[in-house]
């Protein structure tokens, strides 16, 4: 059911970083058939996109043995070090949407290297989503005098991605941003990246 | 009273929010509000009676999310028990002395259906299944699927509520900012959806507050046949320190829904953030309005799981493309189960043009019914035009239609009493838009008068079955002019009659008209004008004929339909592709990847040289030039794939010109991504680079069980099985995998790859082979096909 402190927003994003892209397309350097490709690519996926970001705030608490997150409990010690000094945190989903994983199914079939690009513009967009959102956070939490750090993942060394099945039922995204957590921990829509960035008072 | 039958004079009033008032009664976030229908019966029933009270007369059992993937089966059936006589209880002792209803509240599943999340569609048909028939058990009054933003997923559970009950059911979507559900559909297309499959209501809840779904709303008073239903959020949340409320006062809530009503909306009440207040506000508002009539509107759509197309204004493009017949390859590819050249065949078609794409697989010695849904269910992976069904086989098509995602083209039913009864019953569960052949068991009228008096009767039937006029095409029959030089007149006779004196939509498959003589297409596209001309309103064409599109666009140029003339100036402009540059060797097209350049250099070089001998003296040799680059990290990735493209494209035309044993290198492979893994690109590539290579590789796709894997590896005699896995949590399957493939298929080499894996692993788990990349993949199997 609908819990009100959970906040949606809605994105438009800056343009695709060039360099980025070509960057998680394994390209070291451009030349002339790969420009070309990557404009077309981008051209294709312009408009087609839809960046949400769904996000709550808890209050941490640093137990000796585990932190509670607000929303469930974990004793990764590097979860532990990145929030020291926390009080706070904002856990958030973030989203690219639907239609870039029906881009990317229909050029496996019609043009794998299309394909290929399609999937690192993707992951491009969705990590300029989240700096677009955790700036925007930010630039709200310096204005109360706070700071924030940087966005940590299930997955990233010792958070495991299990706890993704607590941030889904702390979230919700599935009612409201469309993102839904498979049974193997994968996320559909595929560009779709989950976060905690902790809060300094 | 039936609830279908109070709505057709009244406004229904719906109850508002169930979590938000529980969530003031102290329910927990992350606890599952379904459970306090066993725990708080006494909460739950205020609620319900707090609505009657207010003046409701349909209330949701307190049952959004109560399921069995949520709950297992005792505790799902207290819980659906619990509901009904709670929501009961309160409509016994509520002071309201309206009409009062109980409906089984059905919410989404919360996980996504295949192919773009991992829940099979008949799996999530099942967890409906269960939770209407309880509902059935403790009697609920109708069902109402509610909060839906998928089309799959609304199918299913509609189809579970009809399968399983006889009871209304009402269905809503909720929409985005965008107009359209989370996953792409239009309100068009669901419209078309939920009107074909027989839901009594339909309409929009959740999402947003009434003014911000207005369009929506207008959108369905247009198009909608039914009832609609308007159950909207009291408008944003907002947070004022630690509270968060919704913008909306119940007066400015009942006010904008009044709106709505005024304007036809039949069923009003509240989503998110509504209370009884909301409701008390609503009820006043609405008790003045005299409700408009839901008139049947005339519009005749088939949709995809995005969008709906129409009938009756421009005329519809369908292609013919996706038929066997004539096509050696074509049938030799599905029978190895190769659907991919269907696949790349559906594409195309949209590509040159076409707005909804026939698939025909009536081959001979194929299980129709598992082929034809297989291939419906990976087209509409790839591509979002509506689809027609096209079978003889009513058991294949029952089963494709199941499947299918949307309002599917059934092509087709005829006049004979067999097809009519075959036919119109699938079309009555599944919903359709059925071409109807003239023909009957005399065969075909040869006047078209007698081809006019078969539609007629086919009318009259498929009214017997609750089929409108407006969901039958009729096709009177295009024959070869060769054979009997007045087949085109009378058929376009037909057309015409059709049109005028039936009202009713005509489509022909416009290509059979030439067949037996020369340059068809010039035949094939007068043809079409002269039907177009006619009144003619869909054509089964070729969308890649030249002529034929353009005097389609030309048609719709002169006809109105092409606003500014776009469609026409750019199909007649030129267009320059300026990577292309002056490369004119086949070798080093190849190397820079130019796809079209290639093909074109082979067909060139097939005029003067053996097939074989461009292969190995141009493909080969690039191919190796970029492979080794790759492998020396001089070339990437996508560089990679553009060559494997174009030598692809370069293929596609010498193989045409070659001996079949001379197209591979007698080795096959099957390729499968591992159970429960949904990724496939790495796998895709692999194959590519293989099939440059001149291996027959069968592509078994992603999710795929061990057991699968394991039977087709025997029934190919596969030299090799590639397996492939991208999670940690996979690389569990991909063991089993080998397991199973060792001990029933010991003489088969097993490569294995992707992200997570190792070496080590690899060792570890008993593969023969670990592939770091796709060159790494085919250097092993030249190894093993050299041994």
């Amino acid at each position: 059911m609908i819990d009100n402190l959970v906040f949606v927003k809605s994105f438009y994003l800056p343009p695709v970083d060039r360099r980025e892209a070509l960057r998680y397309a394994g390209v070291r350097e451009e030349i002339p058939e790969i420009t070309s490709l990557l404009d077309s690519c981008i051209v294709e996926v312009d408009g087609r996109l839809s960046a949400k970001v769904c996000y709550r705030e808890y209050e941490l608490s640093t137990l000796d043995a585990y932190l509670d997150l607000g929303f469930a409990r974990t004793d990764s010690s590097a979860l532990r070090k990145a929030l020291d000094g926390c009080k706070k945190i904002i856990l958030f989903c973030a989203t690219v949407g639907v239609d870039m994983d029906r881009l990317i199914a229909r050029y496996s079939i019609a043009s794998p290297s299309r394909s290929v690009m399609l999937q690192a513009i993707g992951t491009e967009r969705v990590e300029t989503l989240c700096d677009e959102f955790c700036k925007q956070i930010k630039e709200e939490k310096i204005s109360f005098g706070q700071s924030v750090t940087k966005r940590f993942s299930p997955g990233y060394s010792d958070l495991p991605l299990a706890l993704q099945r607590d941030i889904f039922s702390a979230l919700n995204p599935e009612a409201r941003i469309g993102v839904v957590l498979n049974e193997s921990l994968i996320m559909t829509p595929s560009k779709s990246v989950t976060a905690i960035i902790g809060i300094k008072m | 009273m039936k609830i279908t039958e109070y709505i057709k004079k009244n406004t229904l009033i719906l109850d508002g929010a169930m979590g938000t008032l529980l969530q003031g009664a102290g329910l927990s976030a992350g606890e599952m509000p379904e459970g306090w229908n066993v725990t708080h019966p006494d909460i739950i029933e205020s609620v319900h009676r707090a609505y009657f009270d207010a003046g409701s007369n349909m209330v949701c059992t307190n049952t959004f999310g109560a399921n069995i993937l949520k709950f297992s089966a005792e505790e799902l059936e207290k819980i659906i028990s619990a509901s009904v006589k709670n929501a009961r209880a309160a409509a016994m002792t509520s002071k309201g002395s309206q009409k009062k209803w109980i409906a089984l509240d059905i919410g989404p599943t919360g996980r996504m259906l295949k192919p773009l999340g991992d829940l099979d569609f008949e799996d999530a048909v099942a967890v409906f299944a269960e939770t209407v028939r309880l509902g059935v058990k403790y009697g609920v009054d109708l069902i109402f699927i509610e909060t839906m933003s998928d089309c799959y997923e609304t199918k299913a559970a509609l189809l579970a509520a009809k399968e399983n009950s006889k009871l209304p059911v009402f269905v809503s979507n909720a929409y985005g900012e965008d107009g359209k559900l989370m996953t792409g559909a239009d309100p068009l297309a669901m419209i078309a959806l939920l009107e074909g499959m027989g839901a009594d209501a339909i309409g929009v809840n959740c999402s947003f507050g009434p003014d911000a779904l207005t369009s929506v709303v207008e959108d369905y008073l247009k198009y909608s046949s039914l009832p609609v239903i308007l159950k909207p959020n009291a408008g944003l949340p907002r947070v004022n320190g630690d509270r968060t409320f919704y913008d909306l006062s119940p007066g400015d809530f009942a006010d904008s829904v009044g709106r709505l009503t005024e304007r036809g909306v039949r069923a009003v009440g509240g989503c998110c953030g509504t209370t009884p207040e909301y409701i008390s506000a609503l009820v006043s508002r609405v008790a003045d309005i005299n409700p408009l009539p839901v008139k049947k509107k005339k519009i005749t759509l088939a949709s995809s799981y995005t969008h709906a197309v129409r009938f009756g204004d421009a005329p519809v493009l369908i292609g013919e493309r996706i038929n066997p017949t004539g096509k050696p390859r074509f049938r030799e590819a599905v029978k190895s189960g190769n659907l991919e050249y269907i696949l790349r065949e559906g594409i195309g078609q949209e590509e040159a043009g076409a707005h909804i794409l026939d698939v025909n697989l009536g081959i001979p010695g194929i299980d129709e019914a598992t082929t034809l849904t297989d291939a419906v269910c990976r087209l509409q992976e790839v591509t979002s035009l509506p689809l027609q069904i096209d079978t003889a086989d009513t058991c294949a098509m029952e089963s494709a239609l199941r499947r299918y995602n949307g309002k599917a083209m059934i092509n087709s039913v005829n006049g004979k009493t067999e097809s009519m009864a075959a036919v119109f019953p699938l079309v009555r569960k599944y919903g359709g838009l059925v071409v109807a052949l003239t023909l009957d068991e005399n065969g075909i009228p040869k006047t078209a008068e007698g081809r006019v008096e078969i539609a007629r009767r086919i009318l009259v039937e498929a009214k017997k079955y609750g089929i409108d006029k407006k969901n039958i095409i009729f096709d009177p029959l295009a024959m070869a002019v060769s054979a009997d030089k007045d087949a085109a007149i009378e058929t376009l006779c037909a057309v015409k009659m059709i049109s005028k004196r039936l009202h009713a939509h005509t489509s022909l498959g416009i290509s059979n008209v030439s067949f037996g003589l020369p340059a068809r297409d010039k035949l094939n596209a007068v043809f079409l004008v002269s039907a177009l001309e006619r009144g003619l309103s869909a054509a089964i064409v070729n969308p890649y004929s030249a002529e034929v599109l353009d005097v389609y666009r030309a048609h719709l140029a002169l006809s109105g339909y092409d606003v500014n003339f776009e469609g026409y100036i750019t199909s007649v402009t030129e267009q320059k592709n300026n990577v292309e540059y002056n490369i004119t060797d086949l070798k080093t097209a190849v190397i820079k990847g130019m796809k079209e350049k290639s093909a074109i250099l082979a067909a060139e070089l097939l005029k003067g040289k053996a097939a074989l001998d461009i292969i190995n003296g141009e493909i080969i040799p690039a191919l190796n030039t970029v492979g080794d680059g790759f492998e020396k990290k001089t070339v990437f990735l996508p560089s990679l794939l553009m060559s494997a493209e174009a030598a692809g494209a370069a293929f596609e035309v010498i193989k045409s010109a070659m001996p079949p044993e001379q197209k591979s290198v007698g080795c096959r492979i099957v390729l499968a991504t591992v159970k429960g893994d949904i990724h496939d690109i790495g796998k895709n590539i692999v194959k590519l680079i293989l099939e440059n290579y001149g291996f027959d590789v069968t592509d078994l796709g992603k999710d795929v069980s061990p057991e699968r894997i394991v039977k087709e590896a025997i029934s190919l005699d596969a030299r090799i099985v590639g397996l492939s896995a991208l999670m940690t949590t996979t690389l569990t399957a991909m063991a089993e995998t080998v397991k199973l493939l060792k001990k029933k298929a010991p003489a088969c080499k097993i490569m294995v790859g992707g992200a997570v894996l190792t070496e080590e692993y690899a060792r570890e788990i008993g593969a023969d082979f670990y592939g770091k990349d796709a060159m790494d993949a085919v250097r092993y199997a030249e190894n093993v096909n050299k041994n």
